[in-house]
């Protein structure tokens, strides 16, 4: 006979369990499948409807992201023969390759600002945190208030004082100054989740190492560093995501040179109406460095989310 | 090796006073007990010994020299924290010598003198291991390693046996206590348990609210406490204090206590009004013929003796008897005191008044 059990649930709940879970999954991952799916198909299986499921894969989507086009007579295409596999894709619909478009570098952009400010925001805010967290701080309550208060007002209620600011700095449009903007957005963020990693290490091994002979900052890097290695990696990470995905502020302060890839890929526009297929090949790009880095450290990611909820 | 001395030493937070100018000098080699209850600055004088706090007054002088403003590191001294606070991201033999990595010594020599430790700890076998799935006691043994490895002047130690179990405390007691022995470090500890200071210890002070109440040797502490409150807070069950209102002049060898005179030490001080009697447990004998009258109100059986509370007029008194006298609870019993134990304390202060027998080892902080 089996017996009730309060904390392990029985067989029939646990494929309930599974069941709800599954479903959920598959919801939130459909729109994914989708767009990966598009960025494989021809511009017109993206657009036929009913939608195609089963499709001839093609890298055509691919190919028109990362150059431009155009159309040529067909003397021309007879005269100069496709060399190569991504020639011969284009030279099948009447079009030859002009040159490279500009979604690498709108992606390299993309890299630098969010790495950049990451970067910056975990490294700032580690060292606020770990001042925060041990050192006596004049008006310290007050000061954590006023960091995580920037982060109260919603973003597009600044953005006017903020590209008004930009303009007379003159860092509209630059690397510098998005790497600026998103680090001030982050630190905040930075700065807490930091403190909280950084209050449960125990102050003592600090003070063991300072016995040990070793300086205040040795210390700091050789024994609360590593032992912060968590918070820092799941802090980096929520940054990542911040700087990464941001639209708006990319929108009103970035065009010509330092535009990240969210204002550019929906403004892919192919030869001949809205290129869906490079959209979509765009958008699957700039997902990976996210979920590769995400799943990179998911294990403290997870950790990162209960921060706090879990005492030793 | 050194001799610690410590001057008017006082630690103020805000407006919060943890120790208020503290005195008394740690001898070369000695283990030196500091006991309190917490929250009576025990830990902050040490801490202020080993420069992890700056004293806001007085000095500390280890081996001579002046340190109390000076970085932990210049001080050449090693601290045991109660939580063992090894660096958890090292291995036990990295965690050992670290402190020698930090002087720059060569790598040859370090890995020599960490075998040597762990030879005495008896912890050779784990050296690779890393430090955190170890046992309690081999926590401590690394602890412990990581201070004698680097061979300092001073060892500080913040109530190490505190985070073990009950059973293996004592036997990880007798081990520090041999590796003392052995090493003849200066050694300062910190405990709340009056126990464990009376069973390590060469040496202890007791504090009280910041205050030194006194120092000297465990077996002159026990005997002749030098307040009230070292005479309560030392021995299990502790002193019994009775108060009572009278007056003893320089020369007396009895006081008037309640209806009858009352034999003590010959008194070197003269005190009057509201006194205090103190009387240690197994210095209270069963005695009919007394006309000092008890009534047992119980009786608690220790094995080899046992502990009998008596109701007088002066308040209760525990005796501490042989278990082979049969005691009932509620039966009337004369009882008589020691005369050549007795203490009589100045109800106000809390201060002993000097005697014959107690003038010697008094020493207040």
């Amino acid at each position: 006979m089996s017996g009730y059990s309060v904390t392990e649930p029985s067989r029939g709940q646990k494929w309930i369990a599974g069941i709800l879970v599954a479903g959920y999954a598959l919801i939130t991952i459909l729109p994914l499948v989708w767009i990966i799916a598009t960025g494989f198909k021809s511009s017109a299986d993206s657009i036929a409807y009913p939608p195609k499921l089963l499709f001839q894969p093609t890298l055509e989507g691919y190919v028109n992201l990362f150059t431009t086009q155009t159309r040529q007579t067909t003397e021309y295409l007879n005269a100069n023969p496709p060399q190569t596999w991504y020639e011969r894709i284009v030279h099948d619909r009447g079009l030859v390759i002009a040159g490279p478009s500009r979604f690498g570098e709108r992606f390299m952009n993309s890299v630098i600002i969010g790495f950049g400010s990451t970067f910056l925001s975990v490294f700032l805010g580690t060292l606020a945190a770990y001042a925060f967290s041990r050192f006596k701080v004049p008006l310290k309550d007050d000061l954590l208030f006023f960091v995580l208060s920037t982060r109260m007002m919603p973003p597009i209620a600044v953005a006017i004082p903020i590209f008004l600011m930009f303009r007379s700095l003159g860092l509209s449009d630059t690397h510098a100054g998005m790497i600026l903007l998103y680090t001030a957005v982050n630190l905040s963020l930075a700065v807490w989740l930091l403190k909280g990693f950084i209050d449960e290490i125990p102050v003592e091994y600090e003070e063991a190492a300072l016995i040990d002979g070793y300086t205040r900052f040795q210390a700091f890097y050789k024994v609360v560093l590593p032992q912060a290695a968590t918070g820092i990696a799941s802090t980096a990470i929520f940054c990542l995501i911040f700087a990464w995905n941001e639209y708006a502020f990319a929108v009103l302060l970035t065009s010509g040179t330092a535009q990240t890839a969210p204002p550019f890929i929906p403004t892919i526009i192919g030869v001949g109406g809205q290129d869906w297929p490079a959209v979509a090949a765009g958008a699957t790009i700039f997902l990976l460095p996210v979920m590769v880095f995400t799943i990179l450290l998911r294990k403290h990611l997870l950790r990162g989310i209960t921060f706090g909820a879990v005492r030793k | 090796m050194a001799q610690i001395r410590i001057e008017n030493l006082r630690k103020d937070f805000g407006s919060f006073t943890a120790v208020q100018s503290s005195s008394f000098t740690i001898e070369d080699g000695e283990f030196f007990m500091l006991l309190g209850p917490s929250g009576c600055g025990k830990t902050t004088t040490l801490r202020m010994m080993a420069g992890l706090e700056l004293p806001t007054a007085g000095e500390i002088y280890i081996d001579g020299e002046e340190v109390s403003q000076k970085r932990a590191r210049e001080r050449d001294i090693a601290f045991v924290f109660q939580m063992f606070a090894l660096y958890p991201h090292m291995t036990v033999g990295k965690n050992i010598s670290y402190p020698l990595r930090s002087q720059g010594m060569p790598k040859a020599e370090v890995k020599r003198k960490v075998s040597e430790v762990a030879r005495i700890l008896g912890i050779e076998g784990i050296l690779n291991s890393p430090v955190g799935g170890l046992s309690g006691g081999d926590r401590q043994r690394v602890a412990l390693g990581r201070a004698i490895v680097r061979e300092p002047k001073a060892f500080f130690m913040d109530e190490p046996l505190g985070a073990l179990d009950a059973e293996f405390r004592e036997h990880m007691a007798e081990e520090l206590r041999a590796l003392h022995d052995r090493m003849g470090a200066t050694t300062v500890y910190v405990t709340h348990d009056q126990l464990e200071a009376m069973q390590m210890g060469d040496k202890i002070v007791v504090m009280n609210h910041g205050v030194v109440e006194q120092f000297g040797k465990p077996q002159d502490i026990y005997d002749w406490p030098a307040t009230t409150f070292a005479a309560g807070f030392i021995g299990s069950p502790p002193m019994n204090l009775l108060p009572f209102d009278g007056s003893v002049a320089p020369g007396a060898t009895d006081v008037a206590f309640g209806t009858s005179r009352l034999a003590v030490p010959e008194s070197r001080e003269p005190g009057k009004g509201a006194l205090v009697l103190g009387v240690r447990p197994e210095h209270v004998r069963l005695d009919d013929t007394s006309d000092y009258r008890a009534r047992v109100t119980a009786v608690e059986y220790l094995g080899t003796t046992q502990i009998v509370t008596l109701r007088v007029d002066h308040g209760e008194i525990k005796a501490r008897i042989p278990s082979t006298t049969r005691v009932q609870e509620g039966e009337s019993t004369g009882i008589a005191l020691d005369a050549r134990k007795l203490t009589l304390f100045d109800a106000e202060s809390g201060r002993a008044l000097r005697s014959a027998a107690n003038e010697k080892v008094l020493f207040h902080g």
